[in-house]
């Protein structure tokens, strides 16, 4: 969508300027769309590449979903609680390509508020009863549903057009994701696992980087070992939250440590952002 | 670029995003000068710098701007950490910040929209169209850059001067970490908030990955377009502050008190200068219910006037000898400008704007005061005996409390091609 909207642009402008300038402008608009398209097509493996790998998070994420809406089912509150937050980091990893159905995400992952009272089912609502409420009595229904748009959402996943603009964009705003609402804990505001979310999110990015790393190298190689630098300064701060099998509750961090994880974020995503030069013809 | 929009607005084919996008960096020129047309481009250009040519502050010089400049009505003043433990990375981000800093200081945007739709925009945009509003952008460098934790940092540890250390505690002092402190620091200053904003953050954001925010302070004095006389701004008291300051037009005077000379120190830091900041809270709400007659003799000086108590005119030598017909000296013993004054031998160049944080949640009273900043050439003779004769006995400080405290020497200016901090780094 985006690489056609470009060259709109750029057509419109040569237009709207022709009569202060004498220079021929096709020819540059022309060559500028064909460097478009040749950037798109040598990005083709690489989007086919993501496609695979959403799909499969995707596919965890039904099978992780599975399992958690079981044991609400059947009452297990521990069970379901220990399942909970890695079931999410399925969908959290591949979250570019599960926000395109605006429709089911909001009915699998809004927070409290984020859609009216009645609307409101998925992750978060099931989240409230096992740690707010301490119990599944009466959140049988919201599994059955959860379960049921998740399924729908694995079916649908298929018709996605993955295109490098959803891969740029996506990469970072996985990590926006993060400064705005995972960093101030409000994701998982009954459970505290947000660091869960935090690193799915950011191994999401990082599987986007890692992909486009080769083109990236071409273009510019000191800006790919900074990207990859500074995701190696997260995982570090990421890692000294490790406890057991996950992380540690979000309430147990210091204020100084959410800052230090928020401000990483920031020095990761600003080159990160520059990512986009990979659609660029040498 | 007013052409050039009108243009869009008469066709209606462009909407006001697209429009936004391009008009960051002064028209669609730069668009369509990016994809081969370079003429329409020399028009942008020279159209933009005749019309903000008159409130521009050379970047480029001897000293940095910012210092001997006449007070801007704004400040932007941040402090920074650097998160970076090599030297080329910190040199980058000088020979960054000048460039950045440069084109800033002309109104210009840091740098210009690329042709790809992938990439966001180098400048952060709000300045666009704006004038330079006499933008001066100057950096400092705190102790902590040089020794922190008993670590010699960055091999700067036998550069350190002797004068570039914290300061010492004063009585009184509420030091709060949050407001204090600074492995760097930058001061932007501007006629406008929004372009004084703009300069620090997209100098921020060049520094991601090398060095953080650690604090930020806003101010503001009384604007020049409300105060066409430019009297002496008045702080949050309602009294003027800054009368007696070096006269920034008198070189004796200003290398004398404010620039660090040859021989004073490391020579990396002649032409440069020590800056002294305190955030100090004003509790306003108390003052407000102290009479007049306490409020003057609590300063020295009259409200109204600006006049010394027992004298006629703001600008009058202070006479400290005059006397109330009791016996009593007319300037009282503990106020503000006595002391400040003490025998005469110390000065600073003040640079002070008041600030307002909104409500401070602990007490429900505003968060207002005063970001005080002050240059010299020797803090030890200088900012350090005023501030401690202050802090023992000024009547003021029933009025006031220090809550930020931050010292850092301000890098020598440097010339066009060359970076600021290169006598330091090199």
């Amino acid at each position: 969508m985006k690489l056609i909207k470009l060259s709109g642009i750029l057509l419109l402008s040569s237009s709207l300027l022709f009569g202060c300038a004498n220079t021929d402008t096709t020819s540059t608009t022309e060559k500028e769309k064909a460097t478009k398209n040749v950037a798109a097509d040598a990005l083709k493996g690489v989007t086919d590449e993501y496609r695979k790998y959403a799909i499969g998070e995707i596919e965890e994420f039904v099978k992780a979903t599975e399992v958690f809406t079981t044991a609400v089912k059947n009452g297990d509150i521990d069970k379901a609680k220990a399942l909970y937050a890695p079931a999410r980091m399925h969908y959290e990893r591949a979250e570019p390509i599960a926000e395109v159905f605006g429709d089911l995400d909001p009915k699998i992952d809004a927070r409290e508020g984020d859609v009216p009272e009645v609307e409101w089912g998925g992750y978060h609502r099931i989240e409230k009863g096992l740690w707010d409420e301490t119990t599944t009595k009466g959140y049988e229904q919201y599994a059955e549903q959860l379960m049921k748009d998740v399924n729908l959402l694995r079916a649908k996943v298929d018709t996605v057009e993955v295109t490098p603009d959803m891969l740029i964009t996506g990469a970072v705003d996985l990590l926006n994701e993060v400064s705005t609402s995972k960093v101030t804990g409000e994701e998982d505001r009954y459970s505290h696992t947000d660091l869960y979310d935090f690193v799915a999110n950011v191994q999401g990015a990082e599987k986007i980087y890692q992909l486009l790393n080769p083109a990236l190298k071409e273009k510019d190689a000191e800006l790919s070992k900074e990207i990859g630098a500074r995701f190696d300064e997260v995982y570090s701060l990421l890692n000294k939250h490790k406890k057991e099998d996950g992380y540690k509750s979000y309430t147990d961090l210091s204020k100084e440590e959410v800052k230090e994880l928020s401000q990483a974020i920031d020095a990761l995503a600003e080159p990160l952002s520059q990512i986009g030069i990979v659609t660029e013809a040498s | 670029m007013a052409k050039n929009e009108s243009n869009s607005d008469s066709q209606g084919t462009i909407s006001r995003r697209d429009m936004l996008k391009t008009a960051g960096v002064g028209g669609i020129g730069v668009l369509i000068g990016a994809s081969g047309l370079g003429g329409l481009m020399s028009i942008t250009e020279s159209k933009a710098s005749s019309t903000g040519a008159k409130e521009v502050v050379s970047y480029y010089g001897k000293h940095q701007a910012g210092i001997t400049t006449k007070t801007q009505n704004n400040v932007y003043f941040i402090a920074l950490d650097v998160t970076t433990s090599k030297k080329e990375d910190l040199v980058k981000l000088f020979k960054e910040w000048t460039l950045a800093a440069a084109l800033m200081s002309e109104g210009k945007p840091v740098g210009e929209l690329s042709s790809n739709e992938f990439l966001p925009p180098k400048d952060t945009g709000e300045a666009a169209g704006l004038s330079a509003s006499n933008l001066t952008i100057t950096f400092g460098v705190g102790p902590s850059l040089f020794v922190k934790d008993n670590q010699d940092r960055f091999g700067l540890k036998q550069k350190q001067p002797k004068e570039l250390a914290d300061l010492p505690k004063f009585p009184l002092d509420a030091l709060e970490e949050e407001w204090s402190g600074g492995d760097l620091c930058i001061q932007a200053c501007a006629d406008d908030l929004q372009v004084a904003f703009h300069a620090v953050r997209n100098l921020i954001r060049i520094a991601r990955g090398k060095a953080i925010l650690k604090w930020a302070q806003p101010g503001f004095q009384r604007t020049k377009h409300a105060d066409a006389k430019e009297g002496t701004p008045r702080n949050l008291f309602g009294f003027k502050d800054g009368t007696v300051n070096p006269d920034v037009k008198n070189e004796n005077q200003v290398n004398e008190q404010v620039w660090v000379q040859p021989g004073d120190g490391p020579n990396w830091l002649a032409g440069g200068s020590y800056l002294v900041v305190r955030r100090i809270q004003m509790f306003i709400e108390v003052w407000d219910r102290t009479n007049l007659k306490e409020q003057e003799a609590t300063f020295g000086r009259y409200r109204d006037s600006g006049a010394a108590l027992g004298q006629k005119d703001e600008f009058e030598k202070l006479d400290l000898k005059h006397k109330h017909a009791n016996g009593s000296y007319s300037i009282p013993g503990d106020s503000h400008t006595r002391l400040s004054h003490g025998n005469g031998s110390e000065q600073i160049l003040r640079r002070a704007f008041s600030y307002s944080n909104g409500m401070d949640p602990k007490t429900g009273s505003f968060d207002a005061g005063l970001l005080f900043l002050c240059f010299q050439r020797t803090p030890s003779k200088q900012f350090i005996p005023i501030q401690k004769r202050l802090s023992e006995m000024d009547k003021l400080n029933e009025y006031t409390s220090h809550r930020g405290s931050a010292m850092f020497a301000c890098l020598p200016g440097t010339k066009q091609g060359g970076f600021i901090g290169e006598t330091l780094f090199n």
